[in-house]
């Protein structure tokens, strides 16, 4: 097995495995090519089952001419049967919940981050940057920190103080813009062609983009070497969505579990949906939208693999859906009141998403449905405010029990 | 009227490495067209049938043409026309 190149997804030139991300014939974005023709399915699975208790133990799928490493490896996080949850929904589907946020700085951006930052050191950089909406702020400061490499890191300036502080502390150069997040996007692409810095997800995105495919890997190994009949996955930029597709698809093509895809359903919140938009209208391109949702860390409203999370909603008979901040608010406390997972509100998104083809009857009995929690609620807290009361009561036993008389006496 | 058009590395082996070109026009379109005319291999990097790619993304003075009227977008004097990937981020 080795890594050949960077090919186009659009017209299909190649190019070398350097810091590039476009293609330079038709700006169409470079993907990682491999060569898997000498891989053993049984030698491959035995030495994954022997490998890191991380994402490391699917290097032979990552784009390393080497062997990587990080201190801080993330990934095997739990996949967990979620019958209440179904139960709620009224559902007689097998839902389970990928719960992501129980990964190093508690998102699943510590994937693609392990994976930039340990190719920003094979290729020679000593600052890594990056544009984002706060998750991805948090691992790239933090596995940064861990690698001893100086970084930037550039947000929105209105994000969320939680998502501010947990990028802060890490020592970076935290860079906060006064615009959106593509405003901020469009100023890291200029600036990546001036400083000699790995921007992990501008001219390292083809190799970042490959962490992704991890959540692919555990969920079919946590399935027992299966796949899901379906997966609900979170939609903002596109890339997470096309590349747990592409990893199921790579375990398929050398054997390493049988089947089909899983039919796949992207979900993304009213207030940024050119996705979902442009899946309703049949469009293969996505018109750009201005982000209002309180749903931050999915407000990329020029989302550059858009057009592939379309195609491949289409391809596997799946859809993409929005839901309004209100849905994702009770989407969060759904989950958290079945589960016991606190997910921030990306993951209400999801959920949210979830509840609507159970609604929509769109979910078979047995069926078995993954859905991706891609962080933490921790980071959004502001979206559980008001929700819920809190008894306060004086320090003596009468206190207590003239607040909850009702409910012992009923 | 005079603008400045910023190429990106990408397009540069088409412009004889040059990352800035002044051109003239009112409009977007008229402006890619002056471009196109000084640096012919240009076009069918950024164009397909007479539209942007779909991975091309144009900005007048930093906002985004298609939130503008697209290749009819007016161009202010002095203005800036910058070309980029559209496939960053996330």
């Amino acid at each position: 097995m080795a890594i050949e190149n960077l090919k186009c997804k659009e017209c299909g030139a190649t190019y070398d495995l350097g810091a590039h991300f476009a293609c330079e014939n038709c700006f169409g974005p470079l993907e990682v090519a491999y060569d898997y023709s000498d891989l053993d399915p049984a030698e491959t699975k035995r030495k994954i089952q022997a490998g890191s208790q991380g994402i490391w133990r699917y290097a032979d799928f990552l784009p390393f001419e080497g062997r990587p490493g990080d201190p801080l490896e993330p990934g095997l996080t739990p996949l967990l049967r979620a019958d209440r949850l179904a139960e709620r929904l009224g559902t007689e589907a097998e839902i389970w919940i990928k719960n992501d946020a129980a990964n190093p700085t508690h998102s699943f951006k510590d994937r693609v981050v392990a994976v930039a930052v340990a190719k920003a050191q094979e290729l020679g950089f000593e600052t890594v940057a990056c544009a984002s909406t706060g998750n991805l702020a948090n691992a790239v400061a933090a596995h940064a920190a861990a690698a001893g490499l100086e970084s930037y890191v550039f947000v929105p300036a209105n994000l969320e103080e939680q998502k501010l502080l947990a990028t802060g502390v890490y020592g970076t150069n935290l860079v906060g813009v006064r615009g959106n997040y593509d405003d901020v996007n469009r100023l890291c692409t200029q600036l990546a062609e001036t400083r000699p810095w790995a921007f992990v997800n501008v001219n390292l995105r083809p190799y970042y983009a490959e962490g992704s495919k991890t959540l692919a890997y555990e969920t079919a190994e946590q399935l027992g070497w299966e796949l899901p009949d379906r997966v609900v996955c979170p939609i903002a930029s596109g890339s997470l969505f096309t590349k747990v597709g592409r990893g199921f698809q790579e375990w398929l093509d050398i054997g390493l579990v049988e089947g089909e895809q899983p039919v796949f359903n992207g979900a993304q919140a009213e207030g940024c949906s050119p996705v979902a938009t442009a899946f309703a209208e049949g469009w293969d391109v996505c018109k750009p939208q201005r982000p209002d949702t309180i749903a931050k860390s999915l407000a990329i409203g020029d989302p550059a693999d858009g057009p592939y999370a379309v195609e491949q909603a289409r391809r596997t008979g799946g859809g993409i859906d929005s839901v309004t901040d209100a849905e994702i608010r009770d989407a969060i406390s759904l989950l958290a009141e079945t589960t016991g997972i606190f997910t921030e509100t990306a993951g209400g998104v999801t959920v949210g998403v979830l509840k609507k083809l159970a609604e929509r009857g769109e979910l078979a009995a047995g069926e078995r449905v993954v859905v991706y929690i891609t962080g933490e609620g921790l980071k959004t807290l502001d979206a559980t405010r008001d929700r819920f009361r809190m008894h306060e009561i004086d320090p003596v036993l009468s206190s207590f029990e003239s607040e909850f008389t009702q409910e012992v006496t009923v | 009227m005079p603008v400045t058009v910023k190429i990106p590395t990408q397009l540069r082996a088409a412009t004889g490495g040059e990352a800035e070109i002044e051109v003239s026009g009112s409009t977007v379109g008229e402006v890619l067209d002056a471009v196109f005319e000084a640096h012919g291999g240009l076009r069918e990097r950024i164009t397909q049938d007479g539209d942007l790619r779909r991975f091309v993304n144009v900005y007048v003075s930093g906002e985004d043409i298609r939130f503008q009227q697209g290749l009819e977008t007016q161009i202010d004097d002095g203005a800036e026309v910058t070309i980029l990937p559209a496939v960053a981020g996330g």
